[in-house]
């Protein structure tokens, strides 16, 4: 196990060197967004049972709130960084606190984090303050003070980076105590309840952790597009995206969420080559994978490579 | 000394009165079996004192402190634990890692939980499959690992629903033998049962339930030859036919 993350880690290092187009540059540094996005949602669905149907809520929160504080207030790139990252944690405790505490689960738990992500599309499109209907351009200044860079390969490392600290922390969280909890809830919440587990608590913690991490992925967005408006932010397709990496991959694994995003990526790219770049054929090749997927290979790709072994 | 004292509890489901004002003690080192037919109230009681449902009058004290409407959580961490008689397991986890998640109650290292985990397997038979997913597991596997995740809490008093129905007379005499060791070693047991011969070599005490009421109480031998006792398991003889 060691062994191959040491061999993906080396992999991705030195692929800029490899890679010469900047098409490709940017297929990968995407690729890893997704696969960051995907972790997040993991953590919860993945690990926890807790199926979002709505994780551009944080994502959103963290991309807009980054944006808002760099060109409404002028803050700097770092600091409006973190506190973007804190008030997707805020919104995780928030959706978790509301819809835990009145016991929602499984497809109502899915409808209600859904129901918070068109909320606040609607009110990002409707506000001034957040761009409304135009949405939020992020000047471009590269420099390291700005966290831009003229040079493409340095974004790479840095969703690099970022992905192999969420990738870590995941991997601590599932030889944790916490992380047999979360499993544990989603394998039968009564029976955790009943051997001493503050089934709430636990949920809450990992609803706070998903939406800081899929924050983090917003922060990476706007700093990389420098935009971002409510369709994108706080739409279903970005909902979408977070949940199918896992899925595809191997929900409640440590690299299912990488695994799916490079399939999905490869996928993506596979069809526009074969069927020209036709708008949604690429979601109609997902639909696809996701279906054969679920059908034969439950536990996504993972499965098939644990299967092996 | 009572663990466990259960005082006019009462449960209402709409029009059905499931539990009416039934009270018990459960006593310090002993096995308490609580009896009684199909739909007489025994797992709603149990559900009540687990702190899974609320009892609409009445009090539940566990050590002479009040616990009842408490979380099941809380109630868990006081040493009350529960089995479920319709078993609960971890499907895709092991039987190690199912077992793990009770002793993670008072441990926190994963490693140090999964050892412990395997102690316990080993106390109630079940160190060849420690590996095996729970969801692969017979009815009797599953059974002995409901007992096995509650133990691994380290209980002062134990609640077994039914951890006997659906197996052989082989599986039960196991599983008797595994429940006299665990009260030998100072755990306090309540268990509701429907294999009689079982509950009444096991039980010091027998409290027999019908109808949500508690209708006898006492020695298994004296529940045995009691009348009432009779009349609810196999009805009223017709004696002016």
């Amino acid at each position: 196990m060691k062994k191959i993350l040491l061999v993906i880690i080396v992999f991705f290092l030195v692929l800029p060197l490899f890679v010469e187009s900047r098409f490709w540059l940017g297929f990968w540094t995407t690729t890893l967004f997704f696969a960051l996005l995907g972790q997040s949602w993991n953590i919860l669905g993945g690990y926890g049972g807790q199926v979002s149907f709505g994780h551009a809520v944080f994502f959103g929160t963290g991309a807009y709130v980054s944006a808002v504080l760099q060109v409404r207030l002028g803050l700097d790139a770092w600091t409006s960084a973190a506190i973007a990252v804190a008030a997707g944690a805020l919104v995780g405790a928030f959706i978790g606190a509301l819809s835990f505490r009145y016991g929602l689960r499984g497809s109502y738990f899915a409808l209600v984090t859904l129901a918070f992500a068109e909320v606040f599309r609607v009110l990002a499109n409707a506000w001034d303050f957040t761009g409304s209907g135009f949405g939020m351009l992020v000047p471009m200044k590269p420099g390291a003070a700005n966290l831009q860079f003229a040079d493409r390969s340095w974004f790479y490392y840095a969703i690099l980076l970022l992905v192999v600290l969420a990738y870590a922390l995941t991997w601590r969280v599932e030889r944790s105590r916490f992380g047999a909890y979360l499993l544990a809830i989603r394998e039968n919440e009564d029976a955790a309840r009943a051997l001493g587990i503050n089934a709430f608590r636990i949920k809450l913690a990992a609803i706070t952790l998903s939406g800081a991490m899929a924050a983090m992925a917003g922060v990476f967005y706007i700093q990389y597009y420098l935009f971002v408006d409510s369709h994108v932010g706080y739409g279903p397709a970005m909902s979408v995206n977070a949940l199918l990496a896992p899925l595809i991959g191997g929900a409640g694994t440590v690299l299912g969420p990488l695994i799916g995003a490079v399939a999905l990526g490869s996928l993506a790219e596979l069809t526009s080559l074969l069927l020209g770049k036709e708008p949604g054929v690429n979601l109609l090749a997902f639909g696809v994978l996701l279906l054969v997927i679920l059908r034969f290979l439950p536990n996504g790709l993972m499965g098939l490579l644990r299967g092996r072994s | 000394m009572a663990v466990l004292e259960i005082s006019d509890i009462s449960k209402r489901f709409g029009g059905l009165l499931a539990v009416s004002q039934a009270s018990l003690e459960v006593q310090a080192g002993r096995i308490t079996g609580l009896i009684g037919p199909n739909g007489a109230g025994k797992t709603t009681l149990f559900a009540i004192i687990a702190g899974f449902a609320r009892p609409d009058g009445g009090s539940v004290k566990f050590d002479g402190r009040e616990i009842t409407g408490m979380a099941p959580h809380r109630i868990c961490r006081l040493g009350l634990v529960r089995t479920f008689q319709i078993v609960q397991p971890f499907g895709a986890l092991s039987v190690r890692e199912n077992i793990a998640v009770g002793s993670h109650l008072h441990e926190r290292g994963r490693a140090r939980a999964l050892q412990e985990a395997e102690k316990i397997a080993r106390q109630v038979g079940m160190q060849a499959q420690l590996d095996t997913p729970a969801q692969s597991l017979t009815i009797a596997g599953r059974k002995r690992l409901e007992l096995a995740r509650a133990l691994a809490t380290q209980p002062r008093l134990l609640l077994l629903d039914e951890v006997m129905a659906g197996l052989t007379p082989t599986e039960v005499n196991e599983i008797v033998a595994v429940i006299r060791s665990i009260r030998d070693a100072g755990v306090t047991i309540l268990l509701i049962e429907h294999v009689m011969q079982a509950v009444m070599s096991l039980s010091d005490d027998v409290y027999v339930l019908n109808q949500g009421r508690i209708i006898a109480h006492g020695g298994p031998r004296d529940i045995a030859s009691n009348a009432q006792v009779i009349e609810a398991y196999l009805g009223r003889r017709a004696t002016h036919a």
